[in-house]
């Protein structure tokens, strides 16, 4: 198999590390190696975040090369527009958190927030998803799960069983929320049933 | 056992299973969470320090006392901590010695990118390069067997994409390792010119061994490919490499220094072009060539910022792979939290038209729009310094608007000595301590005033009014600065003082649990909008509030962010700010 190349991005504060953990864990359950890179500090105030998954036979580079990612999972509409470079311009895949999360200078007035993210989007990759994570959170009977949808929808396009997924959230989320983030996670997953 | 752990969690594991007894560290990205997962094993005497030169020497300490030691930091602490490096290297140790280095290429948080190898060849002792975690975690346990060995500190030196990324580890268990027994060693401890002298001999006699075991350890191995390209890497670029050029020879130095000359010259030999892939300064190459080796390196390597896969692939075929054009996208910096203590502080200088000497840690953002409040940040503690020397330059009457402003940890880390020079030569500028009750930027550290060790146990906290009084300061004065009014007020008064002054900033960090856990009672702001006047105010917009935003010409809050404090309502002349207070119904 080819090494999958997984950018995961969105604002400080959306959970974004413990997704690609949840994410790198199952992966490596499954039997890969993996390796996930990420950038701590300043980021945490409110700032851009991303992360980058690598799982596969033998995985040398921690970070994704431009042009080469599978999927860009991405928590917030503005963020999935900043990587979007690092797409295989061919089959790469872009799953959009239906959010909209204001740059400091946008809500100071200074600058506009882009209104047609999906379009330019649209562009450049062949399959984007919008989905409404908090929606089918809220579903799942706890909006804090919307990342969990979304990985539930990432997951439609790796090589992890259903199973390994659930046992590793299982493992890693608060012992109160697993019955929500499994819901969560199926809801996502079966937004791509047909 | 496999783990999936970052650099920073596998060498912590490895010190541990390397029967590491006592470490000491300062917090400072990459390398906080070394001494925060060496703080977890409890066999660990785990200790965060006032700044890293105390770390380094209390580790040296415990090396000299006989039990394993660790000191990790981040690039620029190995700075502050060079008065012990140098000595420490003459001095060799008792027990094994790392010394932790995380550097930064490409200043993800930092202020510069220097290559922590060069101070370790200048202060003549051998540098380990992991390239992922499971070498960060093998190395350390090395790197301690190393140290005894050739009885000299070991460089361990990380870069942030090996702290921070995550790897499958197979660990294993802890080594039983008997403290050594102290003996008093004069000759070596006692560095006094006559000893000193002898001692330099011992350090070049001991580089001579240690790049004979350089030549001869598997941390340096070759990787037969194609015998046209040949590649000596280390560190994370070697993973950049092989990633790129999976096909060529590599050698890859786990052992950088002292680089093993004959082992190059063997690899060299039997490839047609030697190439050197290494991150930030050319380290390695220099050696190759001063060795009168012909390479090609930084000629189409790059030396500023972090490699990356397509940056080594432009280096080797000129030509990025085809990706999609980036899109140009406004940028989204990191901000101060909302209901941050040190957003009043800066709003008020801003508004007092201050000079604005400010230090490392979150409040540097007050550097940005729309506080705008700083003037400058350079390293740890020259806020207060700094401000010292410009007042010299300048004049009293220049000082009068002159403040310096430094976080509770930075103050304890380099800031005192700073104050005390100014009240020893009598200057009159203002120092602003922004005790925010923790180290907040590199993620919520204790130090010496927040009454808890890096074990969690309660300990005494120090006082930092006393302790400007006990400095010789006079006036020192107490605000809580989300106080808009009183904080201006107070900061004004003590500007014009003709006397140093210390003012204290206290509030918690909003990130804080306890504080978190206060702010989560309280009822949220909202704006009633008829009583926005909009454009002709924008008053709630200059302290920066990122739950603040602007739409349709008025002022919005964002309830999700909203903490609850009342900075915002403070400034509004209109009382078009309120409680958003649920209906019950």
């Amino acid at each position: 198999m080819k090494t999958k190349n997984i950018i995961i991005s969105g604002v400080g504060g959306q959970g974004i590390i413990l997704a690609s953990e949840l994410l790198s864990l199952a992966a490596m359950e499954a039997g890969f190696d993996v390796k996930k890179s990420e950038v701590h500090g300043m980021s945490q105030r409110g700032g851009s975040v991303v992360s980058n998954v690598r799982f596969g036979e033998k995985v040398y580079s921690p970070l994704i090369e431009e042009g080469t990612a599978d999927v860009i999972l991405s928590f917030e509409k503005l963020e999935t527009l900043r990587w979007i470079h690092f797409l295989n311009p061919q089959s790469g895949v872009c799953i959009v958190n239906d959010l909209e999360i204001i740059p400091v200078q946008v809500s100071q007035g200074k600058g506009e927030y882009p209104g047609d993210i999906m379009e330019r989007l649209k562009k450049k990759a062949s399959r984007v998803y919008l989905i409404d994570g908090v929606k089918y959170a809220l579903q799942a009977g706890n909006p804090r799960t919307a990342n969990t949808v979304l990985l539930g929808a990432l997951s439609n396009f790796l090589p992890i069983e259903p199973e390994i997924w659930e046992e590793t959230i299982k493992k890693r989320v608060p012992p109160k929320t697993i019955e929500a983030n499994l819901k969560a996670f199926w809801l996502g997953r079966d937004l791509f049933k047909d | 056992m496999k783990m999936l752990l970052s650099g920073n969690e596998a060498v912590a594991r490895g010190a541990w299973e390397g029967g590491v007894l006592v470490s000491a560290a300062y917090p400072g990205t990459p390398s906080t969470e070394i001494l925060e997962n060496l703080a977890k094993y409890e066999e660990v005497r785990a200790e965060w320090s006032p700044n890293e030169k105390v770390a380094f020497e209390v580790a040296l300490g415990a090396a000299i006392g006989g039990a394993r030691a660790t000191v990790s930091m981040k690039h620029v602490g190995l700075n502050v901590a060079a008065d012990p490096l140098m000595s420490s290297a003459y001095s060799g140790i008792n027990a094994g010695f790392l010394i932790i280095s995380a550097d930064d290429p490409g200043m993800h948080s930092s202020q510069n990118e220097q290559d922590n190898r060069i101070l370790a060849k200048f202060a003549k002792i051998p540098v380990l390069e992991p390239s992922d975690s499971q070498e960060a975690h093998d190395f350390a346990k090395i790197g301690f067997r190393i140290s005894e060995e050739f009885d000299t500190p070991v460089l361990l030196r990380l870069t942030t994409r090996i702290s921070h990324t995550k790897c499958i580890v197979e660990v294993g268990e802890r080594e039983k390792v008997e403290v050594k027994p102290y003996n008093k060693a004069v000759h070596k401890y006692i560095l006094v010119p006559a000893h000193a002298r002898k001692r330099h001999v011992a350090v070049e006699e001991r580089l001579e061994r240690l790049r004979e075991f350089a030549e001869k350890t598997d941390l340096n191995r070759i990787e037969w490919g194609n015998p046209d390209i040949g590649i000596v890497t280390s560190g994370i670029a070697y993973q950049y490499a092989k990633e790129v050029m999976p096909e060529a020879s590599f050698l890859k130095l786990g052992f950088s220094w002292p680089t093993p000359i004959d082992l190059v010259k063997k690899f060299s030999s039997q490839v047609k072009k030697l190439y050197v892939v290494e991150e930030l300064e050319p380290f390695i190459e220099d050696a190759l060539r001063a060795a009168g080796l012909e390479v090609t390196g930084k000629e189409v390597v790059p030396r500023i910022n972090e490699l990356s896969p397509r940056r080594v692939r432009v280096a080797f075929t000129g030509k990025e792979l085809p990706h999609p054009e980036p899109e140009d996208v406004v940028s989204r910096p990191p901000v101060l939290c909302p209901g941050c203590p040190h957003i009043g502080i800066y709003w008020a200088l801003r508004r007092l038209r201050a000079t604005v000497m400010g230090d490392i840690g979150c409040y540097t953002l007050g550097f940005q729009e729309p506080l705008s409040a700083m003037d400058t940040c350079l390293e740890m503690g020259f806020s207060i310094s700094g401000a010292h020397g410009l007042e010299k330059a300048q004049g009293k009457k220049f000082a009068r608007k002159l403040v310096a402003t430094i976080g509770d940890s930075t103050f304890l880390h380099s800031g005192m000595t700073g104050l005390m020079d100014i009240v020893y030569n009598k200057g009159t500028s203002t120092v602003v301590i922004l005790d925010n009750r923790t180290t907040a930027m590199t993620g919520h550290q204790d130090h010496p005033a927040t009454g808890k060790t890096a074990k969690g146990e309660p300990t005494k906290a120090i006082d930092f009014k006393e302790l400007a009084h006990a400095i010789g300061v006079e006036k020192v004065f107490e605000i809580d600065p989300h106080n808009l009014k009183m904080t201006r007020k107070v900061l004004k008064e003590a500007m014009e003082l003709d006397e140093p002054t210390v003012v204290i900033a206290k509030r918690p960090c909003v990130l804080l649990k306890e504080e978190r856990k206060r702010l989560q009672a309280k009822p949220k702001k909202k704006i009633i909008p008829e009583k926005c006047k909009g454009e002709t105010c924008r008053n709630c917009l200059t302290i920066g509030c990122s739950a603040i935003y602007w739409k349709d010409g008025k002022a919005w809050i964002n309830p999700l962010l909203c903490v609850g404090c009342d900075l915002c309502q403070q400034l509004c002349p209109f009382g078009a700010i309120v409680e958003d207070v649920k209906d019950e119904n």
